[in-house]
C-alpha cells in the first residue's frame, strides 16, 4: 500500500543523504521525496511516499525515527489527510490543439503561465493521481517537458506534526 | 585561556576518562599528534594497520564496557579503519572514530589524502559528525560519546578538518548534552511487562533465548536470578555467550546454525519464547518459515527496530533490558506465582533426552590434533578465565562451543559482520585493559594473516597474548561448505604458501611453538601460559578436516540438523 511520511529533521547538511542512503541500504522503494526547510529556520520538513507491506512500513518508520537527525514524523496515510502536488508541464500548443489545450487545461484547473507561438506552459497541483490523469488526458506527441514537484501532505483539523 | 582544536580534542578526551586511543597518525592528525606528545593523561597506542585501531578499540570496549577511541588521518586512514567501524555497528559496540580531513577549504576539491568520510562510514556508522567551527569541537565531542554509548550503543564517527584542529577556541567541555531528536528509551512499559510476567507464567515448555544486549546492558546478573526463579533454560547466541553462566544446568548451550541440538529442538518446541537482548539473526532462526512453530514469543530490546524486523512477536517490550528484567523480577514477587511444576518437569525431562544426544562428542582417540580438544584443554588450563578473542571461522564456531563462557565480556567475536582478522587487534584491546588477566586470540592460519602486522605492536607494548593458531592447512569453514554443497571442489587453497609460524613469531620477538601431536597439546598451553610477560604464538596442527557440527544446512529449520 501506498504511505505518505511526513518528517521533521534537523536542517542540516547530509540529513537528506541519512534518508536516502536508508532506503536504499535496506532496499525500501522511494515512489517521491521533497524537502525544504520550515519557518523555524533549525528544522527541515521533509515528504516521502513510498510503499510496502504493514510489516514493511513498521520497518520504515522505525529505522527512520532511529536516525539521530530525525525529530519526529507522522505517516500521513494513518488519518485524514491532504496530499498536493505541482506539476509544471509543457506541451506543443499549434493549430487545433491551441484552443483544446486550454479547455483541458481548464477543466483541470490548470494555468497557463507562458505562452509562445508554438507552446503552452501549464502549472497545475493537486493529488498525484489529478496531475496523472492530466498527463493521461493529453495526446503523448504533445508532451514536450513534465516536471513534478513530488507530494507534500499535511493533516487534516488538528492532526498535525510539530514539536 | 584559548586553545587550539588540536589541545581541545586532547582535553575533551581526558575529560571524557579516555584512557587509551588506538590509532595511526598522518598528515591530517598531526597537530593533534602534537597535542597528545604534549601530555600523558591519554595513551595513544600505535598499531600497524588502521583496521587494527578499530578492532583493538573494538576488544577494549567489549571487555570493559566503556568506548573504545580511534584516532586515524584523512583519505586512507579513514578508510582503512571502515571494516572495523562497520564490526563494530553489526555487534552494537560502542566506539568513538575520529578521522582527519583535509582543510575546510580543500574539502570536495579531490585533494590528497581526501576522501569523503562521512559518506563512506554513513551506513555503518550510529551517527557521524563533521566539525566545522572549532567553537563547537568539544561539544561535538561529548555528543560522540554521549550518542555511542547511550540507547542501542554503536560507533560514531567525528571528522575533523586539518585547519580546526589549528584554530583556536575557549575550551568547555559540557557536563551533558541534549539532543533534541534523540531520546533512547530506558523503561520498558509496565502494562507489556505484566502482561510478559503472566505469559511466563502460564508456560509449559519455556525457552529464554538471549543475546548480546544482555551483555551490553551488564544484564548477567539479572537474567541469571530470573532464570532461577523460574527454572527456564536457557539458550544464547554466539553474542551473548557469558550472559548466562555456561556451566550452569539450566544452560543447554549456544542456539542456531552450530548450535546444540538440545537448545535448537528446544527453540523449536517451546511454547514460550523470551528473546533477550536478542534479534533473530538469520544464523540463529534458521529458515524463517520454521521458525518456532508453536509459541508466542516475548521480545526485550532496547532497540524498537529489532521488534518484530525478523520474526512477528507476540509481546514487544521496548526498554533497557537490564532495567526491564529487574521490573520483571519485582513482578514476579508482586504475583508471588511459579509457573506449573509438572509441565516443566516433563519439558526438562525431555531436553535432558535431547542433551543426552551428545552431540559435541568428537572422537578423542584420533591420532590428529582435534581443534575441539585444544579448546578444550585451553579452557582447562585456564580455568575457564580468560579473555577469549577469535576471528571468524571453524575455530570461532569451535570457541564458542568448547570454551565454556560463566561470565560475560569475556568472549570478544565479531559476531555480526564475521570479520577474519579481528581477533588479534581485539586481543589487544583487551589486554591493554585487563594487563595483569590471560587473553588468548583462538584463531586459524586464514585469519590470523588478516591483521599478522600487529605482532610488531605486541612487541612494542610487551603484550602477552596467547596465539592459540588452530591451522588447518584450510579456510576451514569454506572447505566445509565445499565438502558438504560443492561436491568437494576446494576452491581457492593455499596449503603449500603458508609462513612457518614459529619463524614468523619469533622474528617479531616473540615465542613460537608448534605442536603436532595430541599428547603435546596440554603441555605446549601450560608451559605457554607460564611465559606470563611474552606472546605466546601456538600453532596447533589439527586435524585438516575436521567439521563443525551439529550444523543447520541453508533453508533448514530448527530440528533439522545434521549431526555428527
Amino acid at each position: 500500500m501506498r504511505h505518505i511520511i511526513s518528517i521533521l529533521m534537523e536542517n542540516e547538511a547530509g540529513a537528506l543523504s541519512r534518508v536516502a542512503g536508508l532506503f536504499s541500504a535496506r532496499g525500501y522503494n522511494i515512489e517521491s521525496l521533497t524537502v525544504a526547510p520550515t519557518e523555524d529556520p533549525s528544522l527541515s520538513r521533509m515528504t516521502l511516499v513510498t510503499s510496502g507491506t504493514d510489516e514493511i512500513i513498521e520497518q520504515i518508520t522505525k529505522q527512520l525515527n532511529k536516525l539521530i537527525d530525525v525529530v519526529k514524523l507522522m505517516d500521513m496515510t494513518d488519518g485524514p489527510h491532504i496530499e498536493r502536488e505541482m506539476m509544471l508541464i509543457k506541451v506543443s500548443a499549434q493549430g487545433e490543439y491551441r484552443n483544446e489545450l486550454k479547455r483541458m487545461s481548464d477543466i483541470f484547473r490548470g494555468r497557463i503561465i507562458d505562452v509562445t507561438g508554438e507552446t503552452y506552459t501549464i502549472e497545475m497541483t493537486g493529488a498525484g493521481d489529478k496531475l496523472d490523469a492530466f498527463v493521461q488526458a493529453l495526446e503523448p506527441g504533445l508532451i514536450i517537458e513534465v516536471v513534478r514537484s513530488g507530494v507534500s501532505g499535511i493533516g487534516r483539523g488538528d492532526r498535525s506534526l510539530k514539536l | 585561556m584559548e586553545l587550539t582544536g588540536a589541545e581541545i580534542f586532547v582535553r575533551s578526551l581526558r575529560d571524557e576518562g579516555v584512557e587509551f586511543i588506538f590509532g595511526y597518525p598522518g598528515g591530517a592528525v598531526l597537530h593533534i599528534y602534537d597535542a597528545l606528545y604534549a601530555q600523558d593523561k591519554v595513551k595513544h597506542i600505535l598499531v600497524r594497520h588502521e583496521q587494527a585501531a578499530t578492532h583493538a578499540a573494538d576488544g577494549y570496549a567489549r571487555s570493559t564496557g566503556k568506548p573504545g577511541v580511534v584516532l586515524v588521518t584523512s583519505g586512507p586512514g579513514a578508510t582503512n579503519a571502515v571494516t572495523g567501524i562497520a564490526t563494530a555497528y553489526m555487534d552494537s559496540i560502542p566506539m568513538v572514530v575520529f578521522t582527519g580531513q583535509v582543510p575546510t577549504h580543500l574539502i570536495g576539491n579531490d585533494a590528497f589524502q581526501e576522501a569523503d568520510n562521512i559518506g563512506i562510514t554513513r551506513p555503518c556508522v550510529k551517527h557521524n559528525f563533521l566539525v566545522k567551527d572549532v567553537t563547537k569541537l568539544a561539544e561535538t565531542i561529548k555528543k560522540a560519546f554521549y550518542v555511542a554509548t547511550t540507547g542501542r550503543p554503536g560507533p560514531v564517527v567525528v571528522d575533523i578538518p586539518k585547519d580546526i584542529t589549528a584554530q583556536k577556541a575557549e575550551y568547555h567541555y559540557p557536563d551533558k548534552v541534549h539532543i533534541r531528536s534523540y531520546n533512547p528509551v530506558h523503561v520498558g512499559h509496565i502494562g507489556q511487562i505484566k502482561r510478559a510476567v503472566s505469559m511466563m507464567l502460564g508456560a509449559k515448555r519455556p525457552m529464554v533465548y538471549t543475546g548480546g544486549g544482555v551483555i551490553l546492558s551488564n544484564a548477567a546478573e539479572s537474567l541469571t536470578r530470573l532464570a532461577r526463579e523460574l527454572n527456564f533454560p536457557v539458550t544464547n547466541t554466539l553474542m551473548g555467550l557469558g550472559g548466562y553462566p555456561a556451566t550452569d544446568p539450566q544452560f543447554v548451550g549456544m542456539l542456531g546454525m552450530h548450535g546444540t541440538y538440545e537448545a535448537n529442538m528446544a527453540m523449536h518446541h517451546c511454547d514460550v519464547l523470551i528473546a533477550i537482548g536478542a534479534r533473530f539473526d538469520d544464523r540463529v532462526t534458521g529458515n524463517i518459515d520454521k521458525f518456532c512453530p508453536h509459541a508466542r514469543i516475548i521480545h526485550i530490546d532496547i532497540d524498537p527496530a529489532s521488534i518484530s524486523k525478523n520474526v512477528k512477536v507476540d509481546i514487544p517490550i521496548v526498554g533497557c533490558v537490564d532495567n526491564v528484567l529487574k521490573t520483571m523480577l519485582a513482578e514476579l514477587e508482586n504475583v508471588g506465582q511459579k509457573p506449573d511444576a509438572t509441565a516443566l518437569g516433563a519439558w526438562w525431562q525431555q531436553i535432558d533426552e535431547w542433551r543426552a544426544r551428545d552431540c559435541l562428542k568428537y572422537d578423542r582417540d584420533s591420532e590428529h590434533i582435534k581443534p575441539q580438544y585444544v579448546v578444550e584443554t585451553l579452557y582447562k588450563v585456564t580455568k575457564g578465565d580468560a579473555f577469549i578473542t577469535s576471528d571468524v571461522g571453524q575455530h570461532q564456531m569451535w570457541a564458542a562451543q568448547y570454551y565454556r563462557f560463566d561470565k560475560p565480556r569475556r568472549w570478544i567475536n565479531s559476531g555480526g559482520l564475521g570479520t577474519m582478522g579481528f581477533g588479534l587487534p581485539a586481543a589487544m584491546g583487551v589486554q591493554f585493559a585487563h594487563p595483569d588477566d590471560t587473553v588468548a586470540c583462538i584463531t586459524g592460519e586464514g585469519s590470523i594473516q588478516m591483521c599478522i602486522q600487529e605482532l610488531s605492536t605486541c612487541r612494542q607494548y610487551a603484550l602477552p597474548i596467547k596465539i592459540v593458531n588452530l591451522n588447518n592447512g584450510y579456510l576451514g569453514m569454506v572447505r566445509q561448505w565445499q565438502e558438504f554443497f560443492y561436491q568437494k571442489r576446494y576452491a581457492m587453497s593455499y596449503m603449500e604458501s603458508l609462513p612457518d609460524f614459529v619463524k614468523l613469531a619469533e622474528s617479531y620477538g616473540h615465542v613460537g611453538m608448534q605442536i603436532t601431536r595430541p599428547g603435546d597439546v596440554e603441555g605446549a598451553l601450560i608451559e605457554a601460559m607460564q611465559q606470563k610477560d611474552r606472546l605466546v604464538f601456538l600453532d596447533f596442527l589439527t586435524d585438516r578436516e575436521e567439521n563443525v557440527y551439529p550444523m543447520i544446512p541453508a533453508g533448514g529449520g530448527q530440528n533439522e540438523m545434521i549431526l555428527i
